[in-house]
Parts: structure tokens; C-alpha cells; sequence
């Protein structure tokens, strides 16, 4: 036997070119201390991985860091299509910071660098197979946020968030941490494809009441993270405290982290007579959770966060289908795993481009204010406006934002085929809920600003553009208008 | 492609294509103008489908039961069954034609007033969408694509009543979004559930039940008939639409009684009925009931009614029923007096909103008390208005005689206790249909001229009879010679009945 394990670096290349860009910009801003060197280097470094997870993940699935059958490292198309979607979202969110940066709200190299380790966490989550590789990345994703969503010099709310973010997290890592524990204890195994084959086999252990306790933990841990209801009372105060790109971050990339974390084990290690349930009931109850609180909410940022929290829910509901037998055909199951990937593929295109719409029409620098800041915005800024517009009825699952249509159209297609009729009610219903802010929050872009219920608040001011923001902006929106018309893309994509 | 499928093309791209010029042509007047031409390009467009085509005659059992005169299939998204399939046959061009009529008329109407709120170029860049997602609606083939069509009505015209309308609109639009996005999720689901069982989403193929199990049928015909009774609407479903028609500006109100409606009660008999025809067997007792209903509580409401507008808004509930109540005989009769009724009532209360709207904007109330003597200051506006009274309530020899007659005739066929009852009570509610338009003519144009209509001129703008004149003489027309709408539609509906009755 050999001791020395050949690795295949082609398959860890994405995983190289994230660390690397990390590094790389915390070296430039050391040695050139020029902010924007440090940026174009971060940038150029998100770029760089997100084409080298599509040209890697196109040349079939490699594997590495192996002991027998079972790899910690499995590159294929899901991980490709993660890796490049989150350095993706990097490179947005980098390009909304720009003029934050640029004003000296925050400090660059420290930004840029704790991103593109966040980047880096994204990256290898996707293409974990082990537990320990899959937490300990999830945690690489999450951690440069904490110190991110506190970074605002001077904002007490910044820090706030920051400090709730913290608390909420670490408790959630413990808890996933425990249940994967148990979950080794108990069957002996870290990788995710040997838990599950173990599981599988042994139907005795399956019926042991300390399985039930370490699936449980382990889901509960990742819901905290995907903010799925009753584990999301951060979300909504950690978004609006934190600045606004983060806040985009957050509900894109971290959210999409979550998500990749909790499809992995659900649907490769935990058994789905037990998850099922769990995840169907999660489903029901964060997308109706989000949906009501957010008919309420009157500030931007909040409301975009409970969407985000509705949304997570609309994303776990196909999994729910899991729950009843006609759902864990092998068909079935990966059809709602295709359509939970789909669904959050167009859900962050959309999510992006709606964040970029709100800091396009903030002053720099400036948080995303009440609804009523936003009042008329579009007639002063018709484009911008209609972007913005085009990205929240997106949301709302409504033409013209046809990529978010089809994303809903994917999920109840996906629960009807598994047999959940009952689920697929429960997302339809829920959408008509969601209209209702989401009409609220559009139609008021367009209302008169000197309509005689709201004095003319400090948003009624012509805001100049940033280039850069424009740029993101506009990419964001041709991509929801792309995948909205050739929703193929996506679908194959996720299907891998 | 053969010419129809350019057609077919041409009908959807032509008023796409045209609500995109019309947002880029900078000017206001030359954009209206832009919309009206490319409006009326699109009924151009429509008219020459009927040609070509119709080759067989009869239905005879083993062809499928929707054989369209022309059609385009392409694929579009193979992962969510959904196909770009358009096709038109005697069913859908009326409704087809009908559309491109009333967007025309009321583009041209836009080009002469534009109602208070904002930009007319935005108004008719929105008139257009809406005009784009109708005809799809009545021109897709394939489930999915029905869907997408029946979703892309909903936000422009939630813009047309919030950004138009009169002074509570806001509430009034946003009940109107949410009711159609409640039917709309439903029809998603429904959809689906036929989907999920047949393995393809394509009309012709699903057409006659498509070994669909009568459990599928069931709840398949559940949420597709609680969709479109939201949209027709059928009571107790229709509370949106009196909000609805009468804060819309005229233009608004005029496409949605006019053909918005006919999106409901079109995907009935083509996707509820069609698709799930032991679903519509064993639910037509209940709809025939809530149709009769409407019938009654629509014309028992309007008899209580203090607006104009609001009056005519709640006549539509009626009339609706009376289509409805076709549907639900499920006998040729029936579905014949559905789809003339369901012309007819396009035409007429198209006219009797354009009407509404002129004495509203030239006497400012719209109020029946303050409302009195039109005849004397204005008389050839009254005389319009009892005109288009006259066809609505179904006088023979006008448009709306065939539909409301034939409902009850097919009930009265079908026999049996249920249905004969129902056809005598529907009879009720046509006469309380008569006593309802009758006092409000009697209120308006009737009696000494009250102070709001003291001013009013006795001239009628020349855009004002361009909108109207077309409506008065189809409105004539498919009265006189029924066999406009009849001819075309007599052998897709025999088809129909021929794979429901099975």
C-alpha cells in the first residue's frame, strides 16, 4: 500500500484560486497599499475561480483524497455549478462594495480579503464529502462574515448585528458539530456516501434513538444557517445592521452555502424517511413565516430579508417531498434535488440583482433606508427603477421576471411529480402572500413623491450613479433575463 | 413555416414588438399613434387566420379532438414539458378576433383621451402586453404555455388600474392582482397535477381525458375550475371585479370586461372541460348551480346599484353566469351558447364602459341620482346608451339574445329536475336582467336634465364614434346572422362534446 497519496491538483484547482486570491490580496495590500490594485486583485481572483469551476467541472467528476471507495474531495457538476455561482456572487458583491471602499467606509484590504476566504469556503463546500470537510468549510464561509457585518466604522447597528450574527452562528456550528459526532459514533463512518450506504444496509441503526438525535441536530444546525424558520430570528436584524453588499452576500452566497451543506447530507448520508418529514414541515413553515412578517415590514433591507427567509422555504420544499414514499422513488428524489438547486440558482440571480438595484438608488455608502426612501424612485431613475422592479416581481414568481416563475414552476412540477399535491398548494398559496409586499414594495417606485401621505423624504434626491455598481447591476439583470427566457440552462445545470 | 404559422407568430410578436416601439419612441403623441398601428396590424393579423386549413368536416372518433386550422410547436424548457405549441380553431378565433378588435378600438380611443394619472405612450405600451398575454392565452396549445400567458396579464393590468384609475384604485388594484394571483396558483398546480400524470402538457394529446384516472380528473378539474372561476368570475368568487371595473380607467375597464374575462371561461371549456372531462361530468351539477346563482345575486345586485359604472361591472357577473351555466350543461347547445355569449358580451360591454366613460367624464358622477335627461341635452349618446342597454339585456336580433337563450334552452335539454330548474331560474334572472337595465336607462337618460347633465354638449367626438361605431354594428351583426360566431365554432365544439360525452 502506498503511503504517500497522489493528489489530483486539476481537481482542487477552484479551491487553489480562491485561497490563492485571498492571499494574494492580503500581500498586495500590503505591499502596494493601494485600494484599488487590492480590489481589481480580488476581483480578478473571483473571476479566475469561477471560470476555473466551470472548466473543471465541464471535464467530468474527479475525485481525490481518497481511503478505498470514499473521497473527501468529489468534484463534479454540482460542485462546479457552486463554485462558480459563488465566486460569481463574490465578484457582484465586490463591485457593489466599490464605492463604499472607494469613500472609505470601510478598510479595503481587510474586506477583500475576508471575502475571498468566505469565496474560498463556498468553493470547497461544494465538492466536500466528508463531514468534517463539509462543516469545517461551511464554517470558512461563515466566519469572515461575522467580522464583514461588522466592519461599517461608526455604526452601532453594524456591530450589533455583527455580535447577534456571532452569538447565533457559533451556537449552530455546535450544534451541527454534535449531530455529526453522533452521527460517527454511531455508524462509524465521516463520508457522507459511506454514512448513507451504512444507513441504507443496516436498517437497525436507522432505528436507533441516537440516529434520531444526531439527524436531527444536524439538520437544525444547517436550518440555522439557510435561516429557515423557527432557526432565522437573525436574519432579519444581522441584514439590516450589516452594510449593504454584505447584506446582499449574506442572503446569496451564505444562503446558497447553507443550502449546498443541507442538500449534501439529505441527500447523500441521512436516511429520507427522517428527514422528510423534518424538511416538509421546515418548508411550510419558513415560507409562511417569512411571507406574513414581511407584509408588515416598512424598512428596505428588513423586508428583502424576510423575502429571503420565505424564499429559503420555497427552496427546501421540493426536499419535503421526501416525506412521503412516493417521493423517495429514485427519480423523484433527484428531481426535488434538482429543482431545490434550480430554485436557488434563479433565486440568487434575482436576489443579486434586486440588492443591486437598492444600492443603486442609496446614496453611497448609506443603508437601505424605509420603503418610503425608495418612494418614486423609478421616475427619477426609470432604468435603475425598472431593474429593480424587474428583480422584486422576478421574486414575486410573476412575468416579466419570468426566471422566477419558472424557478416556482420547477418546485411545484418537482413536488407534483413526488406525489406532494398538498406541498405544492402550500408553495402556490404562499406566492399570492408574497405578492403582496412585493407588489407593495414595486408599485410604491413609480407612486408621485409628492403624494400628500409621505413629506419628501431624503431619498428624493437625485442619487449619481456609480459605474461600477451600474455595471453589476446591469450583469444581474441580463442574467435574470437570460435564464428567465432559457430557464433550460439552469435546469440542466442542476440536474447534474 | 407556412403562412398561418407566420400569422400565428405575427398575432403575439406584432403587439410585442410594437409595446417595445412604443416605449422607445420618445414623443407622446407619435407613441400613441405607434401603438394604434401596431394594434391594428395585429387585428390584421388575426382576421386571415379563419382561412386555410379547415380541411375536414366532421369529427369521427380516433382523431383527436382539437385539430387546429394551423399551428406551431417548437420546444422551449423540455425540463418543465413546457413547448412553444400555438394553434387556433373555431373556439379560439372569435375570441382571438375580438381581442385585437377592442385594443385596437381602445388605442385609438387613447390617442384622442388619455385619462388622468400619467403617460398615454405608458397606458398604451401596457394596453399592448395586456393584448399580448390574452391572445397567447387563447392561442396556446400546450398547458404550461397557457399558463405562462394567463400570468403575463396580470401585472400590466394591475398598472393600468393603479396607474389610470379613479380615486380608490390602489385597493381596488391590488384585490384584483391577488384574487387572479390566487386563481393563477391554482391553475399552476392544476396544471401540473395533469402534467405529472400524463407526461405531456399538450392540448390535442390530453384532450378527451388522455387516460387520465378519474381520481387525476377530479382534482385536476377542482383547481383548474376554481382558477377560472376566479378570472370569469363565477360568484362567490367575483368579488374583485366590481372594485376592479369600476376604479379602471374606460380603456381598462373596457379590456377587462371585454375579453379578460373570456380568459376564464375560454380555458373552462378548453383545459377543464377538455382535459378533464369525467372531472367536468361529475362537477357540472355544483357549477351549474353557482352559475344560476351569479345569475340571480349578479342581477339582484344590480338592481341595488347607485353607479353607473359599478352597475355595468355587476351585470358582467350575471351575464358570466349565463355562460357559465352553457359550460355546464356539457351539450353542444350549451357550448355554443357559451361562446357567442361570451362574444357578445365582449362586444356589448365593451360599448356599454366606453359609454359609461363618456358620461362620466363629461358630466364628472358617475352617480345614477345625480344622473337624469340625457336624452334632452345630448340625445345621441342616449340613444347609443339604450342601444347597447337593449343588446345586454338579450332583446332577439341583437348579441345578446343567443347566448342567454340558448343557456337556458340547453339546460332545459339536458332535463331532469336540477337542470329544469335551473333553466326556469336562469329565465328569472334574464327577466331581472331586462328590469335592471331598464331602470337604469330610464334613471339616465329619462326625467328632466339634472344640473350634472345641464352641461353636457350634444356633440360626440369623431374618436369617440371610430371606438364605438365597429361595436354597434358587430353588436348588429351577430345578432342578425348568429352564424359568424356558429359557423366556425360547430365543428371544434361537436368534437368536444363527442370525447366529453363518452
Amino acid at each position: 500500500m502506498n503511503a504517500v497519496q497522489s493528489v489530483d491538483s486539476v481537481a482542487l484547482l477552484p479551491a487553489y484560486l480562491a485561497a490563492g486570491t485571498a492571499v494574494l490580496v492580503l500581500v498586495v495590500d500590503l505591499l502596494l497599499a493601494r485600494p484599488r490594485a487590492t480590489v481589481v486583485v480580488a476581483a480578478l481572483g473571483a473571476l479566475g475561480t469561477a471560470v476555473a469551476s466551470a472548466a473543471v467541472g465541464a471535464s467530468g467528476e474527479r475525485l481525490t483524497f481518497c481511503v478505498g471507495a470514499d473521497c473527501s474531495w468529489v468534484f463534479g457538476g454540482r460542485a462546479a455549478l457552486v463554485g462558480a455561482v459563488v465566486a460569481l456572487l463574490t465578484l457582484g458583491v465586490l463591485g457593489l462594495s466599490a464605492p463604499a471602499l472607494r469613500a472609505g467606509r470601510s478598510p479595503v484590504g481587510e474586506y477583500c480579503f475576508l471575502l475571498a476566504c468566505s469565496m474560498t469556503g463556498g468553493v470547497v463546500l461544494g465538492a466536500a464529502g466528508d463531514l468534517i470537510t463539509l462543516i469545517v468549510a461551511l464554517e470558512t464561509l461563515t466566519l469572515p462574515l461575522y467580522v464583514l457585518v461588522g466592519l461599517r466604522r461608526g455604526s452601532l447597528a453594524s456591530a450589533e448585528a455583527a455580535v447577534t450574527f456571532f452569538v447565533v452562528s457559533v451556537v449552530a456550528t455546535t450544534v451541527t458539530l454534535l449531530g455529526a459526532a453522533l452521527l460517527c459514533a454511531v455508524t462509524g463512518g465521516l463520508h457522507l456516501d459511506r454514512v448513507g450506504a451504512l444507513l441504507a444496509e443496516r436498517p437497525e441503526l436507522r432505528d436507533l434513538p441516537l440516529t434520531t438525535a444526531a439527524v436531527a441536530l444536524l439538520l437544525v444546525g444547517l436550518a440555522f444557517k439557510v435561516a429557515a424558520v423557527p432557526f432565522h430570528a437573525w436574519a432579519p436584524a444581522t441584514y439590516d445592521g450589516a452594510p449593504l453588499p454584505v447584506a446582499a452576500y449574506l442572503s446569496t452566497a451564505s444562503k446558497l452555502g447553507g443550502l449546498v451543506a443541507l442538500l449534501a447530507v439529505v441527500q447523500r448520508a441521512l436516511p429520507a424517511e427522517q428527514t422528510g418529514p423534518v424538511l416538509a414541515v421546515l418548508a411550510v413553515l419558513t415560507m409562511t413565516v417569512g411571507n406574513l412578517v414581511a407584509l408588515r415590514q416598512r424598512r428596505t433591507v428588513r423586508l428583502l430579508a424576510w423575502s429571503s427567509v420565505a424564499q429559503a422555504g420555497y427552496i427546501l420544499a421540493p426536499l419535503g417531498a421526501l416525506a412521503l414514499a412516493a417521493g423517495r422513488t429514485g427519480e423523484a428524489r433527484s428531481a426535488a434535488y434538482a429543482a431545490a438547486v434550480a430554485y436557488a440558482v434563479f433565486f440568487v440571480v434575482l436576489e443579486l440583482a434586486a440588492f443591486a438595484g437598492v444600492t443603486a438608488l442609496r446614496p453611497v455608502g448609506a443603508d437601505g433606508g424605509t420603503l418610503a426612501d425608495l418612494r418614486g424612485a423609478a421616475r427619477r431613475h426609470p432604468w435603475r427603477g425598472a431593474a429593480l422592479g424587474l428583480a422584486l416581481v422576478g421574486l414575486a414568481g410573476l412575468p416579466p421576471g419570468l426566471a422566477g416563475l419558472f424557478a416556482k414552476v420547477a418546485v411545484v412540477r418537482a413536488l407534483l411529480d413526488g406525489g406532494a399535491g398538498w406541498l405544492a398548494l402550500v408553495v402556490a398559496l404562499n406566492a399570492v402572500i408574497g405578492l403582496a409586499y412585493y407588489l407593495r414594495v414595486t408599485a410604491s417606485l413609480w407612486t408621485s413623491p409628492t403624494s400628500p401621505t409621505s413629506p419628501t423624504a431624503g431619498g428624493a434626491v437625485a442619487v449619481p450613479l456609480v459605474g461600477v455598481v451600474a455595471v453589476v447591476l446591469a450583469v444581474a439583470t441580463v442574467a435574470a433575463v437570460v435564464v428567465g427566457v432559457a430557464p433550460q440552462l439552469v435546469l440542466d445545470l442542476a440536474g447534474r | 413555416m407556412s403562412v398561418g404559422q407566420v400569422l400565428l407568430v405575427a398575432v403575439l410578436a406584432v403587439p410585442a414588438l410594437g409595446a417595445v416601439a412604443v416605449a422607445a419612441t420618445p414623443r407622446d403623441r407619435p407613441a400613441r399613434l405607434v401603438g394604434t398601428v401596431a394594434a391594428a396590424l395585429t387585428l390584421l393579423a388575426a382576421v386571415p387566420l379563419v382561412f386555410g386549413g379547415r380541411s375536414w368536416v366532421a369529427w369521427s372518433a380516433g382523431a383527436p379532438a382539437v385539430r387546429p386550422w394551423h399551428q406551431l410547436d417548437l420546444p422551449w424548457v423540455p425540463g418543465l414539458d413546457l413547448r412553444f405549441h400555438l394553434g387556433v380553431d373555431g373556439i379560439s378565433w372569435p375570441l382571438v378576433v375580438l381581442t385585437a378588435l377592442l385594443t385596437l378600438l381602445c388605442c385609438a380611443y387613447t390617442m384622442w383621451r388619455v385619462p388622468d394619472g400619467g403617460s398615454g405612450r405608458a397606458l398604451v405600451a401596457l394596453l399592448l402586453v395586456v393584448e399580448v398575454g390574452i391572445l397567447g392565452t387563447f392561442l396556446a396549445l400546450d398547458l404550461v404555455l397557457f399558463f405562462l400567458f394567463f400570468e403575463v396579464v396580470l401585472l400590466p393590468m394591475y398598472a393600468i388600474i393603479a396607474g389610470w384609475g379613479g380615486a380608490d384604485r390602489r385597493r381596488a388594484a391590488r384585490k384584483f392582482a391577488l384574487y387572479t394571483l390566487f386563481g393563477s396558483v391554482l391553475l399552476l398546480v392544476g396544471v401540473y397535477v395533469v402534467v405529472a400524470a400524463a407526461g405531456t402538457a399538450d392540448v390535442v394529446a390530453l384532450t378527451g381525458g388522455g387516460g387520465l384516472s378519474r381520481g387525476t380528473q377530479l382534482v385536476a378539474f377542482t383547481l383548474l375550475a376554481l382558477a377560472f372561476a376566479v378570472k370569469s368570475p363565477l360568484w362567490p368568487l367575483h368579488s374583485w371585479l366590481p372594485d376592479a371595473h369600476t376604479q379602471a380607467p374606460t380603456v381598462g375597464s373596457v379590456v377587462l370586461a371585454g375579453v379578460l374575462l373570456k380568459m376564464g371561461t375560454y380555458g373552462l371549456i378548453r383545459v377543464a372541460v377538455g382535459v378533464a372531462p369525467e372531472g367536468a361530468r361529475w362537477a357540472a351539477p355544483v357549477l351549474g348551480v353557482l352559475a344560476v346563482a351569479a345569475i340571480l345575486v349578479g342581477s339582484l345586485v344590480c338592481l341595488a346599484q347607485v353607479d353607473v359604472k359599478r352597475l355595468i361591472a355587476y351585470s358582467s357577473v350575471g351575464h358570466m353566469g349565463f355562460v357559465l351555466l352553457g359550460v355546464a350543461t356539457l351539450t353542444a347547445t350549451g357550448i355554443q351558447a357559451a361562446l357567442i355569449g361570451n362574444v357578445a358580451h365582449g362586444v356589448i360591454t365593451g360599448l356599454l364602459f366606453f359609454l359609461a366613460g363618456a358620461v362620466k367624464d363629461r358630466t364628472g358622477t358617475g352617480t345614477l341620482a345625480e344622473l337624469s335627461g340625457l336624452r334632452e341635452t345630448s340625445p345621441r349618446l342616449a340613444g347609443l346608451l339604450a342601444f347597447a342597454a337593449v343588446a345586454s339585456l338579450g332583446l332577439p336580433g341583437l348579441a345578446g339574445f343567443w347566448g342567454e337563450a340558448f343557456a337556458v334552452v340547453a339546460a332545459v335539454q339536458v332535463g331532469g329536475p336540477l337542470w329544469t330548474t335551473l333553466g326556469v331560474l336562469a329565465a328569472v334572472g334574464g327577466a331581472l336582467t331586462a328590469a335592471y337595465l331598464l331602470r337604469l336607462l330610464r334613471q339616465v337618460t329619462h326625467g328632466r336634465p339634472s344640473p350634472a347633465v345641464g352641461g353636457v354638449g350634444a356633440g360626440l367626438a369623431g374618436a369617440e364614434l371610430t371606438a364605438w361605431v365597429p361595436l354597434v354594428l358587430l353588436a348588429l351583426a351577430i345578432g342578425l346572422a348568429p352564424a359568424l360566431v356558429l359557423g366556425v365554432a360547430e365543428a371544434p365544439v361537436d368534437a368536444l362534446i363527442g370525447v366529453v360525452r363518452r
